[in-house]
């Protein structure tokens, strides 16, 4: 008798299972390429390129054409004029060319020797043209009577330009200052270490805030889904609408904060809560810890929930005192999704760019990562180096992905 | 610590510490006028009055002892809670009973086991997390409603009032109609209702095209196995993780080349792909809870694999649809970079960026602040109607900001 073993490889169905799944993949896939991989490999590109926002419309030839001459009966004489030049003052543009059809009942007298007329088809080559050329080419005509009667104009039929102009985005110019740029000075550092507190101090205080939260309303009680979702708003709500609300709530000169600052005489004088070092960099963390703890609130209060409560009645039962409880208890139970949290979470507030833009816009000392690539490439117009800055970002998030998949794979849950 | 005589001033002093900034601030809020809570006077009448509680017991007497002798001082003006001189006598009572009541009825739960003499450690805790309690419970529903409160006060107000008296966010009632004037302005000259409207199209859309792709696709990774399916699925946290100011510097390059800029399918093309990761993340792990059997029953009599996912896998997925909807609905209806980037032309501006364009010296601020009532409160309406869903969807996979 043969032997008997079980059939290796992969099987027509197991076969076919595995097109069904490509297929169902395949739309999410592309869709990711093309907006998440793609624009990636494109930051890469660009950090490495010395290119401005100015630089994103690439020199074109711009043409205006038009009948000069006033005619007025056949026989009449009168110019066709070609006004040309390069749209860019910076970029010089190679080979410049250009096609029109020349209207029935014009006759060419003579043609500028750049020229050449095939039947009515009229086309002309201009060379290569430094930054900011300026041309006109002039070409005297008869007028026919066809031309009053078919009323066809020479700017009737747009004249195609055509020219080797090299994309700034496509060119073979590479340079490193870029990055020379992001790392020279302290500024690269002040940066980093602005990110850093944010990160770090806005994750840990959204996680005890939320956990604190989460011991709260740990307990049935009448109200207590109100007060569950009253305290997710924060999370809810639009960031600008919240962002709004505190900078005019903390306005130092009409906010009530300040007002009641005033009154209660905690300060003398107004406080510029979003304007001064190192006060500003406090509150926009303050801020991030406001609008996330609900986070962390919600995914601790779902944990807490499904520990076993018999536990806890032991505990009672050998005199443990409510906080040795939490302490010997509650805090093991939730280490795997408190370190889940904070991973992820510290990753997340590390990629955070709407608040502190909206809070601060970066000044007074609260400028991020995230922010600097804003303000490169936006406000500085340099989109080089605002690309630089994201791959500089991409990197601390591979890394810090790394760490975390080697983690997280452990843990529980997520 | 542990002695009635000890715990019993300290946690009183450190309750009436609480009780006299909450009550001072509310008061301020509500009325505008000069409330101030005084850190000392509050910690000498707290321990007094925690004293007093644990010798005397907790008793109705004695809590109606306390609430009077609270409000007494305090309208002697040497209480834990000071009122400027102009402040009205009604508001000063008001502040003052609230304050004693306040104080009274809580603190004698607070102290509700602590006796004269040694406490147990049982005891003792038991009457510090009641007090922590009680600040948890004061403070989160302040820090949550102030900055909406705040918002929704400043919006039906005017720039001259706002300025005269910032803590002023008492309502002149009878301006009726008048008061509302903001949200009028916003609708009638700076085209809200279009916003409104983009806002919701572009996020209905995103809802629906995101779930186009993301219920194959988490089909796909839960049930079917395939090569590198583990890969993948790790694959989605990680895309999850790319943070959207780096693509959309390229995507920004891209849409300002092809036009795409400025338009309103520009939007609805970018958005779910924002979202899909998030969707796929959460619908995979509802699909993998769902029994395969059913499945598997239905597979063999003689349905193919797209029919069971229709009849019977979404049908019995119905409440993980929902929360992820709302999600991806919060999440575009909320979006606001990729609007500000991408959208110039104000007659295609979602409401954050609509709301952005309000930000300027020239445009009052109670229209800024209008404005984002309107952004909110559409939103936090269908959360609190959907709150279940809601919490479900959030926990599931929300471990993006």
């Amino acid at each position: 008798m043969a032997d008997a073993h079980p059939p290796s490889g992969t099987g027509p169905l197991a076969k076919r299972e595995a097109r069904l799944a490509w297929g169902l993949l395949t739309p999410t896939i592309t869709a990711v390429a093309l907006v998440v991989v793609l624009p990636l490999l494109a930051i890469f590109w660009i950090s490495i390129k010395p290119i401005n926002l100015a630089d994103l419309r690439a020199p074109e030839v711009v043409l205006r054409e038009d009948l000069r001459g006033n005619p007025e009966a056949a026989g009449d004489a009168a110019t066709i004029r070609y006004r040309l030049r390069n749209s860019s003052q910076e970029q010089p543009i190679g080979a410049v060319s250009f096609t029109d059809v020349i209207p029935d009942g014009l006759t060419v007298e003579t043609l500028d020797d750049r020229c050449s007329l095939d039947g009515r088809n009229l086309s002309c080559a201009l060379g290569d043209w430094a930054p900011g050329t300026r041309d006109t080419l002039t070409i005297p005509v008869t007028i026919g009577q066809a031309y009053f009667d078919n009323g066809l104009r020479p700017q009737d039929s747009p004249a195609v330009t055509d020219g080797a102009s090299s994309n700034a985005l496509t060119n073979s110019t590479f340079t490193l200052d870029n990055f020379a740029r992001v790392f020279s000075g302290d500024e690269f550092f002040e940066v980093l270490w602005v990110t850093l507190f944010y990160t770090v101090f806005g994750t840990i205080g959204a996680l005890l805030v939320g956990l604190f939260a989460a011991l709260l309303l740990n307990k049935s009680f009448r109200g207590q889904g109100i007060l569950r979702g009253l305290y997710l708003f924060p999370y809810v709500a639009p960031v600008i609408a919240v962002a709004f609300a505190w900078l005019i709530l903390f306005d130092p000169f009409s906010g009530s904060a300040n007002a009641l600052i005033l009154q209660m005489g905690v300060s003398q004088e107004a406080i510029n809560f979003f304007g001064e070092r190192p006060l500003a960099l406090i509150m926009v963390t303050i801020f991030e810890i406001w609008r996330y703890f609900p986070l962390s609130f919600l995914f601790i209060l779902a944990r807490m929930q499904s520990i076993d409560t018999d536990m806890y009645e032991s505990a009672d039962m050998d005199g443990a005192s409510p906080f040795q409880q939490f302490w010997y208890l509650s805090v093991p139970q939730l280490l795997g999704i408190l370190s889940v949290l904070f991973l992820l979470r510290f990753i997340w507030t590390f990629n955070k760019f709407d608040d502190i833009f909206l809070l601060t816009g970066g000044n007074a000392g609260t400028r991020t990562l995230t922010v600097n690539v804003y303000e490169q490439a936006f406000a500085v117009s340099n989109i080089g180096a605002g690309a630089a800055v994201a791959v500089v970002i991409f990197g601390c998030l591979l890394t810090f992905s790394i760490f975390f998949l080697k983690y997280i794979s452990q843990e529980e849950g997520l | 610590m542990r002695q009635g005589y000890v715990t019993g001033p300290v946690l009183g002093a450190l309750w009436m510490i609480v009780l006299s900034v909450t009550v001072a601030v509310a008061m301020s809020f509500a009325t505008g006028e000069a409330f101030r809570p005084s850190i000392l006077l509050s910690l000498g009448w707290g321990a007094i009055a925690g004293v007093a509680m644990v010798a005397l017991g907790r008793t109705r007497i004695v809590q109606v002892a306390v609430l009077i002798a609270i409000a007494a001082v305090v309208m002697l003006g040497i209480g834990p809670m000071l009122t400027g001189e102009n402040t009205s006598a009604f508001a000063r009572l008001f502040g003052a009973v609230a304050l004693g009541a306040g104080f009274a009825i809580s603190q004698a739960v607070i102290l509700n086991e602590v006796v004269p003499g040694k406490l147990t450690r049982h005891e003792f805790e038991g009457a510090v997390i009641r007090f922590l309690t009680g600040f948890g419970y004061i403070f989160f529903t302040a820090i949550v409603l102030i900055p909406f409160y705040v918002m929704v006060m400043t919006s039906l107000k005017n720039q001259s009032e706002l300025i005269q008296n910032p803590l002023d966010f008492s309502i002149d009632l009878s301006k009726g109609a008048a008061l509302f004037r903001s949200y009028d302005e916003l609708f009638t000259q700076f085209n809200f209702g279009t916003y409104l409207f983009n806002s919701f199209f572009i996020s209905v859309l995103t809802v629906f095209i995101t779930l186009a792709f993301a219920i194959p696709g988490a089909y796909a990774v839960a049930r079917l196995r395939f090569r590198g399916q583990a890969a993948f699925s790790r694959s989605i946290l990680l895309i999850y993780m790319v943070p959207m100011i780096v693509l959309a510097l390229p995507i920004y390059i891209a849409f300002s080349m092809t036009g795409l800029r400025n338009s309103f399918w520009g939007i609805v093309m970018i958005y779910p792909v924002t979202t899909i990761p998030v969707a796929l993340y959460m619908l995979q792990g509802y699909f993998r809870g769902l029994p395969a059997e059913i499945e598997e029953a239905g597979l063999m009599d003689g349905l193919s694999r797209l029919a069971v996912i229709w009849k019977i896998t979404l049908p019995l997925s119905l409440p993980a649809l929902a929360s992820v909807s709302l999600y991806v609905f919060m999440i575009a209806w909320n979006e606001f970079l990729l609007a500000f980037m991408l959208l110039d032309d104000p007659s295609k501006f979602t409401l954050t960026r609509g709301i952005a364009s309000l930000n300027s010296s020239e445009i009052p601020r109670q229209h800024l602040m209008a404005g984002s009532v309107i952004a909110t409160v559409p939103i936090m309406a269908l959360f609190l109607g959907l709150e279940k869903f809601m919490t479900k969807g959030l926990t599931a996979g929300s471990v993006k900001g």
